[in-house]
């Protein structure tokens, strides 16, 4: 793999191996020593344009399991008038070595020009790219909703019949647009549902159902619950009217996920508006995935830095493995 | 084509017999043995060894795999490895003794790597190798503590292992 | 002085091959086998001879964004391209709202030599769109402008608007309108569409750009007033123009070479080569625009030559600026996407090209067909070849184009202005003697 830059494009092949392979990681974590000497001598560089100490360890601590180097740079947002321009910051961490390069910014398709740029020789992997795509959040997403589903059983199966409905701000989330094609990919059945608007104009090219109201949703006995983060600024720009009628309409309160069916899992990619998109009842009850997401997040982080460092490198263009 | 058969089935399993005695002799009994077979013929022949040494002495000897990829030292050289899992048995390896089962030792950096792994998992008393073929061309200070067969090889020539279990047939090979 | 030039061979619209003679700046006979004795003779043999293109909507960045283009280069550029005239935006620094810094335009136009430069004045002060530019002052300048635009802004204020329509009628004066609602395209990246929801890029939706449209058509009728839309871009912009020509309303309405052939799903990828304003939009919205000029609801073609240096585009997409060059590329573009599709021919492209723009902008002496006595504004064209555009078809001093790498009919071989080759054998002449 030459790069992880989304998941729209990322095979069912290419993500069942991930998935797989995050399981070997998992279960080094569970041993003794859980660090492994694979990636020795490889240096990883987390370029994070955007702030985030949440996926930034988590790469830091997946690359460093696997015995990388790793150098945090944290850069201003690019503009114009300040800050380094995106060309000069990669031609610097080219000329420091870089193996790999885990990018965050705050512009769509950043990681991709990146990618295709020729300024760099090094792996991209996508850590969030404004409102596009994040890639590794998707795949440890499904790994999570995989594992709570078939425990010991995992490798190999796909999510195909699982029904899992994702709740929030649609058409500003990266999150929502990396699950809604990976889950596909995968097999499942995507339900989205949100407020009019802050649904995408053309949705319904999209391999998902758009439903506005979230109890409807609910009804049809989901298999995960995906709450994503509202943001408070969207308030201003009219696209709902106060936290209360958001919380009320598309909040995950204690009453909608105590009627969820047995075995229905609720997860938040984090960081939690507690009280806002998900109730405390929520986010702290057995059903909850948020705590088993971060460290599922470190194995799939493991995985990817294995598959992007690991092997003989491709040539220039690269595709997949 | 010069490729000819070193091992027929009958071979291989009077050489799994006698390595299955080897192992209860010099461990002097079936205590605290674990056999951890490296992916994936060495498990097919750990399973194997370990249904042999039950024949003799009538014990259950904990049989699991242990996986080397993440610590290989050529990964660079081939194109991407998946990994395969690593299963080690409910009783652990910590003051085990653990042998160490695979089909082909040539270089030795699998075993080295091996022993890395075993070092992240736990600490045995005693690691022992045991290995159906041994084709020489050692580049690491590894030696086996059990053979089924020294096959005196060219470094180019191939030496193929193919057993029921993985391969629908039951023989080893040399050749171009 | 310029030169006498024989041009042989020429094919003329409407006529088979003939030579043109020109004499002191001016076509002084049309006819076969014709000489002078020390002329210049230009074999046209197979080339098409066009009016000298006039392009409506040109940015040449001087004064103050010389780094991306000067008079001099701008000009050049458009000479490549077969331009004989063109508008300069007044979206420079400092702004062209004065009688002032437009004439410095028209006077660096004219020391350059390559083409007529003719200043657009902007319709408010700063293009700020609170209070309008001494508009009159730059009427009666030495650069009689009788075009303004705020164009990069759109004019919002609905009575800022219906003041500045009703204003320039006092001197045939007309306001181009950069159509585009400031408050539903804040931070907007590219189309709203199908790939803008993917790529997870702002959007730019069309109803911005039409409710616009649809409110100053109804404001140029209200006061009896001429307006011109600038690089019309959707096929429900189409639709009210239609509307509002079918109403007798004075509107006239361009539409961009790239508006003509690409769409946003250049924009996977993230090269911000595809980056303009108004952004490129859906494969209906192409065929529209191309049944709109097609059908004369779009008046004209006009290039949006937006240069830009490097490192505003070779960056991740947010960041980059919007723009493309287009002066070289205008008149291969649109043989391409008009005349190879049998929607034009030749005689539309003269007036699509040249005779129209040149009537909306009230430039006198540009865009007349080639007759004994017009002006010596001549493109001659090969409409035979093919070849890859690349960067060496670019004269300018940016090299922003999206069609670097494509292949594009024909080529620009010769062009003249007033009477001076400027572009001969498909190379920009260096030094002009005039």
């Amino acid at each position: 793999m030459r790069h992880l830059l989304d998941t729209r494009n990322l095979d069912r092949a290419t993500a069942l191996r991930i998935l797989d392979i995050a399981e070997d990681m998992a279960d080094t974590q569970s041993r003794e020593v859980k660090k492994l000497p694979t990636l020795r001598g490889k240096t990883v560089v987390n370029l994070f344009f955007e702030d985030s100490t949440r996926t930034r360890i988590s790469f830091e601590a997946a690359a460093k399991r696997l015995s990388a180097d790793v150098i945090n740079f944290a850069a201003k947002g690019s503009s114009v008038s300040k800050g380094e321009s995106l060309k000069d910051t990669a031609q610097t961490l080219e000329a420091i070595g870089a193996d790999a390069v885990v990018i965050r910014h705050p512009a769509s398709g950043a990681p991709q020009t990146l990618a295709t740029s020729g300024w760099i020789s090094a792996g991209v992997v996508n850590a969030g790219d404004g409102t596009h795509e994040h890639p590794t959040q998707a795949l440890l997403d499904a790994f999570t909703i995989r594992k709570r589903r078939f425990g010991a059983d995992s490798r190999g199966r796909d999510l195909a019949g699982l029904h899992v409905v994702i709740v929030g701000d649609v058409l500003h989330s990266r999150v929502a647009r990396s699950n809604v094609w990976l889950l596909a990919t995968l097999g499942a059945d995507v339900t989205l549902v949100a407020p009019p608007t802050l649904v995408p104009q053309n949705v319904s090219l999209w391999p998902a159902r758009v439903v506005y109201d979230l109890d409807e949703a609910l009804e049809q006995s989901p298999d995960a619950v995906m709450m994503l983060r509202i943001q408070l600024e969207r308030m201003n720009a009219a696209y709902f009217p106060t936290e209360r009628e958001y919380s009320r309409r598309w909040g995950l309160d204690a009453l909608r996920v105590a009627a969820l069916p047995e075995g229905s899992i609720v997860m938040h990619p984090g960081p939690m508006n507690r009280g806002l998109e998900i109730s405390s009842e929520a986010a702290d009850s057995p059903r909850s995935t948020v705590l088993e997401q971060v460290t599922n997040g470190v194995s799939i982080r493991m995985a990817v830095l294995y598959l992007l460092l690991a092997g003989e490198r491709d040539d220039e263009r690269g595709g997949d493995l | 084509m010069s490729t000819r058969t070193v091992l027929q089935e009958a071979d291989i399993a009077r050489a799994l017999t006698r390595i299955a005695h080897e192992i209860l002799e010099s461990n002097r009994g079936s205590e605290d043995l674990v056999l951890l077979g490296i992916p994936t013929r060495g498990v097919t022949l750990a399973h194997r060894l370990a249904a042999l040494i039950g024949g003799i002495a009538q014990t259950q000897t904990p049989v699991g795999s242990l996986d080397i990829t993440l610590f290989r030292d050529d990964l660079s050289k081939h194109p991407t490895r998946s990994p395969h899992p690593t299963d080690i048995p409910a009783g652990g390896i910590d003051g085990k003794t653990v042998v160490l089962v695979d089909d082909v030792l040539f270089s030795g950096r699998s075993i080295r790597a091996a022993l890395d792994a075993i070092q992240s998992i736990g600490r045995p008393a005693v690691v022992r190798l045991a290995i159906l073929v041994d084709r020489g061309h050692r580049e690491l200070p590894i030696r086996p503590d059990f053979i089924g067969k020294n096959i005196p090889s060219a470094r180019t020539e191939r030496v193929n292992v193919r057993l029921h279990e993985n391969d629908g047939a039951e023989e080893v090979t040399i050749g171009a | 002085m310029s030169e006498t030039l024989v041009i042989t061979g020429a094919q003329l619209i409407g006529a088979k091959s003939a030579d043109i003679v020109v004499e002191n700046g001016v076509i002084s006979e049309i006819g076969t086998g014709l000489g002078r004795a020390g002329a210049r003779v230009i074999d046209a043999d197979g080339l098409v001879a066009l009016p000298g293109l006039v392009d409506l909507h040109t940015h040449l960045r001087e004064p103050g964004y010389e780094a991306s283009e000067t008079i001099l280069t701008g000009t050049k550029a458009a000479a490549a391209g077969g331009f004989t005239a063109v508008f300069a935006m007044p979206n420079t620094s400092p702004v062209a709202d004065t009688a002032g810094v437009v004439e410095q335009e028209l006077a660096l136009g004219e020391a350059a030599g390559y083409a007529t430069v003719q200043p657009i004045g902007a319709v408010t002060l700063g293009q700020k769109g609170e209070r309008l530019a001494e508009l009159g002052a730059m009427a009666t300048s030495r650069a009689k402008v009788r075009v303004f635009s705020d164009d990069g802004f759109c004019v919002f204020d609905p009575l800022i608007m219906r003041r500045a329509l009703e204003y320039v009628k006092s001197f045939d004066g007309v306001i181009a309108q950069h159509a585009q609602d400031p408050r539903l395209t804040e931070g907007a990246q590219m189309n709203e569409g199908t790939v803008s929801a993917e790529l997870g890029l702002a959007g730019w939706p069309a109803v911005a750009e039409e409710s616009i449209i649809a409110r100053d058509v109804l404001l140029a009728e209200h006061v009896g007033s001429r307006l011109h839309v600038c690089h019309l871009s959707t096929a429900g912009s189409v639709d009210i123009i239609r509307w509002a020509k079918k109403r007798g309303i004075a509107v006239t309405a361009e539409v961009t070479p790239h508006h003509l052939l690409l769409t946003d799903e250049l924009v996977r990828g993230y090269d911000a080569r595809f980056k303009v304003n108004p952004p490129l939009r859906r494969q209906e919205d192409v065929l529209a625009v191309r049944e709109g000029l097609a059908d004369g609801t779009i008046d004209i073609v006009a290039t949006d030559h937006a240069p830009h240096p490097s490192e505003n585009k070779a960056c991740e997409w947010q960041a980059a600026a919007n723009g493309m060059v287009g002066l070289e590329s205008a008149l291969r573009v649109v043989h391409q996407s008009m005349v190879q599709t049998g929607l034009l021919g030749w005689a539309d492209i003269a007036r699509v090209m040249s005779a129209t723009p040149a009537r909306i902008g009230r430039l006198s002496g540009h865009g007349a067909p080639l007759e004994v006595g017009s002006p010596a504004h001549i493109t001659l064209y090969d409409p035979s070849v093919e070849g890859v555009f690349g960067e060496s078809d670019l004269h300018g001093r940016s090299v922003n184009s999206p069609y670097l790498g494509r292949a594009l009919p024909g080529r620009v071989e010769h062009t003249v202005h007033a009477g001076v080759v400027t572009v001969a054998g498909g190379a920009v002449v260096q030094e002009l003697d005039a």
